[in-house]
């Protein structure tokens, strides 16, 4: 699980994923920090901020209108940047996008590849794709660095490493670092991030092209933006002599105007600051006034489905701005953490894009991950129904043919009844009847059959003799 | 077809859009033209010595130092007192900057300058800030041969010196600095909101100060000079 040279998902194992998630004491420790941390950091932010939620729907309808002219604003994206002096590229596909990557490095002689943070470099398996092709890749987000050394894949959108806890992250410091002393202290979170500083700065400093990704690309003044606290992106940015940005098509917006308001959400929603120590816009190579900065400036602009997505109801799902609220906030994510979905995107706006690009035979199960409580889209800044898109995929996977056999009976039978109301109300009529009449004595059943799933964990509350359809008849009739 | 061609064509299929007969194109010119504004919080609106005083409270929380400078005589004295007082040694790495460069830098004989773009063993960069924003304690740097990039991520200690009067309530008034000083469209290679140092929470959930960038920044505020006359 979370090898990050397979990128093969293993969507499919998410019952098994789970279990292995709730029985692992270092991931359930790990995932503790969560209701604390991040959600009551949010809460905290928007309580600070009187026009948040105000602010939640003009972003909606920026985004909106972004995607509605998108064909129109990635053309002025293209045409501003390349005035800067910008080389855009495109890809349709994750193949074309490393493709292009590479042959960028290899113009550039590169044999060190400095990395800041990017969701779409795990989408599209770049790691992996440039190793083979014999160069040297480091991931410089501290978070992303400790599961490279791991040999993991990120957990989370914006705290990748949400699922280790600090003993983890020093044995496998002590474990990587052997030339350093073995008796040096690590027993402090800073301890720990100073050794990793000392590391990865002789990285910077030797790397021949810097990757990141963009969190925003701005069509008015062609640059791209990266949304950061540690500084690795800007270092990675700034000190190789290539700059190649990675970013998807959905990520353009109008203008400057339009950014602020989307920043105004973006980092109060992910880590509950007021915004993040480091935004940076980056426009274009360094200027020939300019005595620092990149001498080249690449932007890869990814398809791989969305151009698709866009014509379909799914659509709603490329507003995200990826704050990570959705997952931080899900009762299963915090249950089971992000690995256990089994490809790069966890929690519901996992469950909602994964199928879209990697297939509802692949992904379409993941919907089945939620309780459908609705705080994903309560906290979502961009106001995305996440339950309604979730709902799609549990249709279009019952379409498809996916779920257990016995599942689709019982789906099958319950469908059937739900067309017909008379033969349903009577039938549970039936039921309430009897499970009332049989659990009278102890008011609960510790065991029932076809619910175990249930029972194996609680009692079920026996019902009490008469259904709230009948209550409720008997209520408007005026009968108590 | 060039893949570009193909997903342009993709984007207008999936929205239903016929080339000959877009109508869009107006709305996106006007769009980019007129930057309409949107709803900006009121508490960039305070009076200016309430957005002055939240600019700081901001930046104290970051946490930065904010160091007091009476005018911009005081500011070279000002970074030696502040580099004495955090025992770090007297010497500041910094650009062409003709603000800094017209600086009393003489009445601050012990701290050295060295100019250009920062070096591994700089201990401390030295930027001006364009402008800062009031509702989130943020500074606006603009990258160039005047404030190398390098400068505010390679040294462990960032002291940057933003002017009282380019302090603005939000951050579309910057960027209106930033169109004003570079032209419509135009922008530098980079321009960095900086709003704190460095960190991270990526060890246990803990936030640490000082990950990959500065551990520390030192923010000196120049005053506004006082009126003629008072």
């Amino acid at each position: 699980m979370g090898q990050r040279s397979a990128m093969q998902p293993s969507t499919l194992e998410l019952a098994h994923n789970a279990r292995v998630a709730l029985d692992d004491v270092q991931l359930q420790r790990a995932l503790a920090g969560l209701p604390g941390g991040l959600v009551a950091q949010r809460a905290a932010a928007r309580d600070r901020l009187p026009e948040f939620e105000a602010l939640r729907e003009v972003g909606r309808d920026i985004r909106n209108h972004a995607l509605a002219h998108l064909d129109l604003y990635l053309e002025a994206y293209e045409s501003n940047a390349a005035a800067a002096g910008a080389v855009v590229h495109w890809a349709e596909t994750p193949r074309e996008a490393n493709d292009i990557i590479l042959r960028l490095c290899r113009e550039a002689g590169a044999r060190l590849v400095a990395k800041g943070k990017s969701m779409i470099s795990e989408e599209i398996g770049l790691n992996a794709h440039l190793e083979a092709a014999g160069l040297e890749i480091v991931e410089t987000d501290l978070g992303e660095y400790i599961l490279q050394i791991r040999h993991e894949t990120p957990s989370h959108i914006i705290a990748p490493a949400i699922h280790l806890t600090q003993e983890q992250v020093e044995a496998d410091f002590r474990r990587q670092h052997a030339h350093l002393p073995t008796d040096r202290r690590l027993v402090e979170p800073a301890e720990l991030v100073g050794e990793a500083r000392a590391v990865l700065r002789e990285k910077f400093l030797a790397a021949d092209v810097g990757i990141t990704g963009a969190n925003f690309l701005v069509a008015e003044t062609g640059s791209s933006i990266i949304v950061t606290n540690e500084g690795n992106g800007d270092l990675s940015q700034s000190l190789p002599r290539m700059h190649i940005v990675i970013a998807s098509i959905d990520k353009v917006v109008p203008t400057l105007e339009d950014v602020t308001t989307l920043l105004r959400l973006l980092a109060r929603s992910a880590t509950g600051q007021e915004i993040t120590s480091y935004t940076t816009f980056s426009t274009g190579p360094r200027r020939p006034s300019d005595e620092d900065g990149p001498a080249s400036y690449h932007v890869v602009l990814l398809d791989n489905g969305r151009a698709e997505l866009l014509g379909t109801e799914l659509r709603e799902v490329l507003r995200c701005i990826r704050c990570g609220a959705c997952m931080n906030h899900c009762p299963v994510y915090n249950a089971i953490g992000g690995h256990a979905y089994g490809w790069v995107y966890p929690g519901p706006i996992g469950a909602v894009l994964t199928p879209a690009l990697i297939g509802v035979e692949q992904g379409g199960n993941l919907a089945s991950a939620s309780t459908f409580c609705g705080r994903c889209e309560s906290v979502c800044p961009m106001k995305i129904p996440l339950p309604k898109l979730m709902r799609h995929w549990r249709e279009a996977e019952f379409d498809a043919g996916g779920g257990k056999r016995g599942f689709r009976a019982g789906l099958a039978a319950w469908a059937y009844l739900a067309r017909r109301p008379r033969l349903y109300h009577l039938l549970a009529r039936f039921a309430a009847a009897g499970l009332g009449a049989l659990g009278r004595r102890r008011g609960a059943f510790s065991w029932l059959p076809l619910a175990g799933g249930w029972t194996r964990h609680r009692d079920l509350p026996a019902p009490q003799g008469r259904t709230f359809q009948q209550l409720w008849s008997e209520r408007e009739r005026g009968v108590s | 077809m060039t893949s570009r061609t193909a997903i342009l064509a993709h984007v207008r299929a999936s929205l239903g859009i016929s080339p000959r007969t877009d109508p869009r194109g107006a709305t996106v010119a006007a769009r980019l033209a007129d930057r309409p504004r949107h709803l900006i919080p009121e508490r960039a609106a305070k009076p200016r010595t309430a957005l002055l005083a939240q600019f700081r409270d901001f930046l104290r929380a970051q946490p930065a130092d904010v160091i007091e400078a009476a005018s911009n005589e005081a500011v070279p004295e000002a970074i030696a007192e502040a580099l004495r007082a955090a025992d770090l040694p007297p010497r500041v790495r910094m650009g062409r900057d003709p603000v800094l460069a017209a600086m009393p830098w003489e009445r601050a004989a012990s701290l050295e300058r060295r100019f250009g773009p920062a070096e591994p063993a700089d201990e401390v960069g030295l930027s001006r800030a364009l402008a800062g924003v009031s509702e989130t304690g943020t500074l606006v740097l603009a990258s160039g041969a005047d404030n190398p990039v390098t400068l505010a991520f390679l040294p462990p200690v960032h002291v940057v010196v933003v002017a009282e009067a380019d302090i603005v309530g939000c951050y579309e008034d910057a960027f209106a600095i930033v169109r004003k000083s570079f032209g419509a469209r135009q922008m530098p290679r980079t321009l960095n909101l900086v709003s704190g140092p460095s960190r991270t929470a990526d060890i246990g959930g803990r936030i640490v100060i000082g990950a990959h960038g500065p551990r520390r920044l030192v923010v000196v505020i120049v005053g506004e000079p006082a009126p003629p006359g008072a």
